[in-house]
């Protein structure tokens, strides 16, 4: 049970200010969603770079890790923290032995993202300790996605915060309770997609990377989600360069979105969208039951 | 004309002067809000002759359990807008999100643009009148009062519906349970005319069509149990 | 030599204890009539319960205190959390939400006049608030309910406290059916229905769904009443910590949890005997949700379903509620099910404490009917002193535990004074089984 914010930029000039709007967005859903935060962001495409998010309860564990992953992967690696979260950039070539040997360099170390573009930052705490936290305001990129957290029935962890992210440049918010999400893990798991936590969102992230493994598109998986989820949900997706939302047939969790020439913002209340610039004379909609919304770059 | 302004003062000093106001009478009747920001619970409980303006777009329960008051949205209306009115009238300028006039028993709602699903769920003698779309389980479970809605009404429309009355211009994408097409007789008209006058909408009572219970719902039958 | 013959062995007939004599009887009068049978009150079946859990009274490590003279007060306060006015009763054992509709006019004369009298509140229920129960409620508790049957600002305001109905001890996640016969001239009028018809009762809110939005809802209740009242919210027994947690997430005062001992005026009997938890497995998950949010005592806990006796009471308030509410239990006390009136239940194919037919509005002790001939059996005052004395009653058996485990006050019980006679009972309260210090599931494993 949560508040989602979206923003998908369309005008390349409102780039470097993605962040400010999103965190900004972020903030007004706090009475949605106390318990947690986090952010996806996708930044600007680095020729043939990767970048791994990863979180850390102690931040001392960032220090010598990019030499340590460096010698380990054999090719360079650059390292910037913020807080709790760190962002590893590496030769993209380079980038799936990555997990195995985070893995055996730092055991306590969580992946929140990985890709070319994302980054995911999300933590237990009030959303504008956590925007604040990393900077979030000085970010820039091209779109995002938003989550406040009122933890329903899984624990109120860094590891339960959304969004969930299952495959490179991929992730999932949720707002919603699932009521088929177990027997959709041990599915899911029969097929080989590990689901980490006891989230149910996370399971409905796993689903949709696990369709489009099988040769899906984004939008195919999610109208593949409208029959195989049972429960309440509107989901927002990302992808290295898309943005997608989805409403159960029922719809009553809210959503609101708005678009102009130069973005498609989306808010669980019309209260996250007030400050986006040209508001006003937006198209200001509520998405359709058991409908697929997605635009691409 | 006085002005309560939300980037001033908190919802709870706004309410309490709005709700003191409509109690107390007197001469100051006409009151707006300005910089909503689509806050919620504006302008709920009042209870008196007041006429209230909400310039911006405001979020959940809007003129809550209105009682004789006039409140006009110059915006859009979150979720429930008018829910549980009683009396009075709510005029959303934009679109009603959904749940708008839910289980109201009496008064006037008119939202001059879209109202999405569930608008005028349980109503229990409210008039709701939308110039344009309704969306899915618009009059769910209604019991009393009449919807209008001049233009399309999603899927579901009137699903288990008691004894409200629908009417409905433009198409309607599915009836709900026990919902069925009715005839428009004279005294249909009349009161379509009546209420399109009151909300001043743009459109004649003979371009409506009618919709009601079946009646089949109203005691348990097996043979009904698809509907159930 | 045939006389010589020892007779041949043979089997006995052997009745199935999977298809027993009331499941065949079920399953012919399904075949028969084609509805699923509808019923009041609560699950009948054996479940897990108070019954299985003893007080460890004082001797020498612990001291008792002497009945009648050294004092224990039974003193609660409901809604103290944001409330400027919150609910304050001198017995922790409330009357429960029940209709208008579902019972008589009369019966709920009797439960404000008897709660009143022994210092508590009384509810109202789905259908609205009456002049008779408002009028002799000194503390009345307003119901918002689903159905919003009757919902009324104006009853809002003059309530003294505002119960958000999420759900129900019989039926978690269902809504109720009043079968057509209950719907009286003035139960159609205050509803707003048509006589005479069935009454379907939605089982989410019109107008909110999940605790992001009832925290909006929550808003516009205080909104509307000026932050005076306390806010409830009722929830059935199925998931007490995640709810018990959402419910102080969402802003309310008091968290209300309703097992499935917890009767109903009309429902599916498949829905009072098969979902839910039983209200002794209820408490202590929602008492660790409280305490894991720091919010224990804070916001206070009520619990019912199946709450019978003063033992009942002290049992649940040493699990860590705060207050009890009783239903099914006001009702006996009042006179339903009384032996008195035995051949009028035999004419109806029942007996006298197996009635539960209560929508049907036949009912012949008067109160869960609409029949004015019927429901003028019920005197108000008389059935208001019963319901007085039985309250009473209860609270001093309460405290007679309560000073013998040393208290001065009834809140003062705890876990620590009691154990459990069965596995399944130390299990769901998370006590030691008699005479040992392990209960199932206890962390750190066993002896």
């Amino acid at each position: 049970m949560c508040g989602i914010v979206g923003l998908f930029l369309k005008d390349p000039a409102l780039e470097p200010a993605l962040g400010e709007m999103l965190a900004g967005m972020l903030v007004t859903m706090t009475d949605r969603g106390p318990d947690s935060a986090g952010l996806a962001l996708y930044g600007p495409q680095e020729n043939g770079v990767a970048k791994i998010t990863v979180q850390s309860d102690d931040p001392a564990a960032f220090e010598g890790l990019d030499t340590a992953l460096a010698e380990a992967l054999g090719g360079p690696v650059a390292l910037s923290a913020a807080g709790s979260h760190a962002v590893l950039r590496l030769d993209a070539a380079r980038a799936g032995e990555a997990p195995a040997a985070l893995a055996s360099l730092r055991p306590g170390m969580r992946i929140t993202s990985r890709g070319e573009t994302i980054e995911i930052y999300k933590e237990v705490g009030l959303p504008a300790d956590v925007a604040a936290r990393f900077g979030v305001a000085g970010m820039a990129g091209t779109h995002g996605i938003g989550h406040t957290r009122m933890a329903t029935e899984s624990a109120v962890t860094t590891r339960g915060a959304h969004p969930f992210s299952t495959a490179p440049d991929q992730c999932l918010v949720h707002n919603g309770s699932l009521s088929n999400h177990h027997n959709l893990r041990r599915q899911l798991a029969r097929a080989g997609v590990a689901v980490e936590t006891e989230n149910d969102s996370e399971v409905a992230a796993a689903y949709l990377t696990w369709r489009m493994q099988e040769g899906a598109s984004l939008g195919d998986a999610l109208e593949q989600a409208l029959d195989d989820l049972d429960g309440f949900f509107t989901f927002v997706v990302g992808t290295r360069d898309g943005f997608g939302v989805v409403r159960d047939p029922i719809a009553c969790k809210p959503a609101v979105m708005a678009e102009t020439d130069a973005y498609v913002a989306f808010g669980s209340e019309y209260r996250a969208l007030v400050d986006l610039p040209g508001i006003e004379a937006a198209r200001v909609w509520e998405p359709e039951p058991a409908t697929v919304y997605f635009w691409t770059r | 004309m006085q002005t309560l302004d939300l980037a001033q003062s908190d919802l709870r000093t706004l309410n309490a002067t709005l709700q003191t106001a409509a109690t107390a009478g007197g001469n100051e009747t006409a009151w707006e809000v300005v910089n909503p920001r689509g806050a919620h619970a504006l302008a709920v409980g009042l209870d008196g002759p007041l006429s209230v303006t909400v310039r911006g777009s405001t979020g959940y329960y809007c003129a809550g359990m209105n009682k004789q008051a006039t409140v006009q949205v110059a915006g859009s209306a979150g979720p429930g807008v008018a829910e549980n009115m009683m009396s009075g009238t709510v005029v959303v300028e934009g679109d009603a999100s959904q749940y708008a006039g839910a289980t109201g028993r009496g008064g006037l709602l008119v939202v001059k643009g879209n109202a999405s699903s569930r608008c005028g769920i349980s109503m229990k003698g409210i008039d709701i009148v939308v110039f344009g779309n309704v969306g899915h389980m618009s009059a769910f479970m209604a019991q009393a009062g009449t919807l209008v809605v001049l233009g399309d009404a999603g899927e579901a429309l009137g699903d288990s519906l008691y004894e409200a009355r629908l009417f409905v211009r433009g198409s309607v994408r599915s009836l709900g349970a026990d919902c069925v097409e009715k005839e428009m007789r004279p005294e249909h008209h009349a009161l379509l005319a009546d209420l399109l006058e009151r909300a001043g909408a743009p459109a004649a009572p003979e371009e409506f069509r009618r919709y009601g219970s079946a009646r089949r719902l109203y005691n348990f039958d097996i043979d009904n149990a698809s509907a159930y | 030599m045939s006389d010589d013959t020892p007779p041949r062995a043979r089997t006995v007939p052997v009745q199935s204890a999977t298809f027993s004599p009331e499941i065949n009887a079920e399953i012919r009068r399904a075949a028969e009539t084609g509805i699923y049978d509808i019923r009041g009150g609560g699950a009948k079946r054996r479940v897990p319960h108070f019954d299985d859990l003893l007080f460890l009274g004082a001797s020498i490590s612990r001291y008792p205190l002497e009945g009648y003279r050294e004092r224990c007060d039974t003193n609660v306060a409901l809604g103290t959390r944001h409330a400027t006015k919150p609910l304050e009763l001198d017995i922790p054992i409330t009357i429960a939400g029940m209709s208008f509709g579902a019972l008589s006019g009369p019966a709920k004369e009797a439960l404000g006049r008897g709660a009143t009298m022994a210092g508590t509140s009384t509810t109202t229920g789905d259908g609205g608030m009456t002049e008779e129960e408002r009028g002799h409620s000194r503390q009345l508790v307003y119901q918002y309910l689903p159905s919003r049957y009757g919902m009324d600002p104006d009853d809002l305001r003059r309530a003294d406290a505002i119960e958000i109905v999420v759900g129900q001890g019989a039926k978690p996640g269902g809504g109720g059916m009043l079968l057509g016969q209950k719907i009286s001239d003035r139960v159609a009028e205050m509803r707003t229905l048509p006589k005479g018809v069935d009454q379907r009762s939605a089982c989410r809110h019109p107008d909110w769904t999940g605790p992001d939005d009832l925290e909006i809802k929550i808003l516009e209740l205080r909104e509307i009443t000026g932050w005076e009242k306390p806010i409830y919210l009722k929830i059935g027994g199925t998931r007490p910590y995640y709810d018990t947690a959402l419910a102080v997430k969402a802003g309310a005062d008091v968290v209300v949890i309703d097992g499935m001992q917890g009767g109903t005026a009309a429902t599916q009997d498949v829905f009072i005997e098969h979902v839910g938890l039983p209200t002794l497995a209820c408490i202590r998950p929602a008492v660790q949700a409280l305490q894991d949010l720091g919010v224990h005592r804070e916001v206070q806990l009520v619990v019912s379903g199946g709450i019978r006796t003063g033992a009942d009471v002290a049992k649940a308030l040493a699990l860590g509620a705060d207050a009890v509410s009783i239903g099914s239990a006001a009702m006996i006390a009042l006179g339903d099910n009384d032996p008195k009136w035995e051949a009028e239940y035999q004419a109806l194919g029942t007996t006298a404490g197996a009635y539960d037919d209560w929508h049907e509005g036949r009912d012949p002790a008067g109160i869960t009917t609409q029949d004015p001939a019927l429901a003028a059996r019920l005197d108000p005052e008389a059935a208001a002193r019963r319901l007085r004395n039985y309250l009473k009653v209860m609270t001093l058996e309460a405290q007679t535990i309560a000073r013998a485990c040393g208290h001065n006050h009834l809140h003062n019980l705890e876990p620590e004074d009691l154990c459990a006679v069965t596995m399944e009972a130390a299990a769901m309260a998370r006590v030691p089984l008699a005479g040992t210090d392990w209960w199932p599931g206890k962390p750190g494993g066993g002896l």
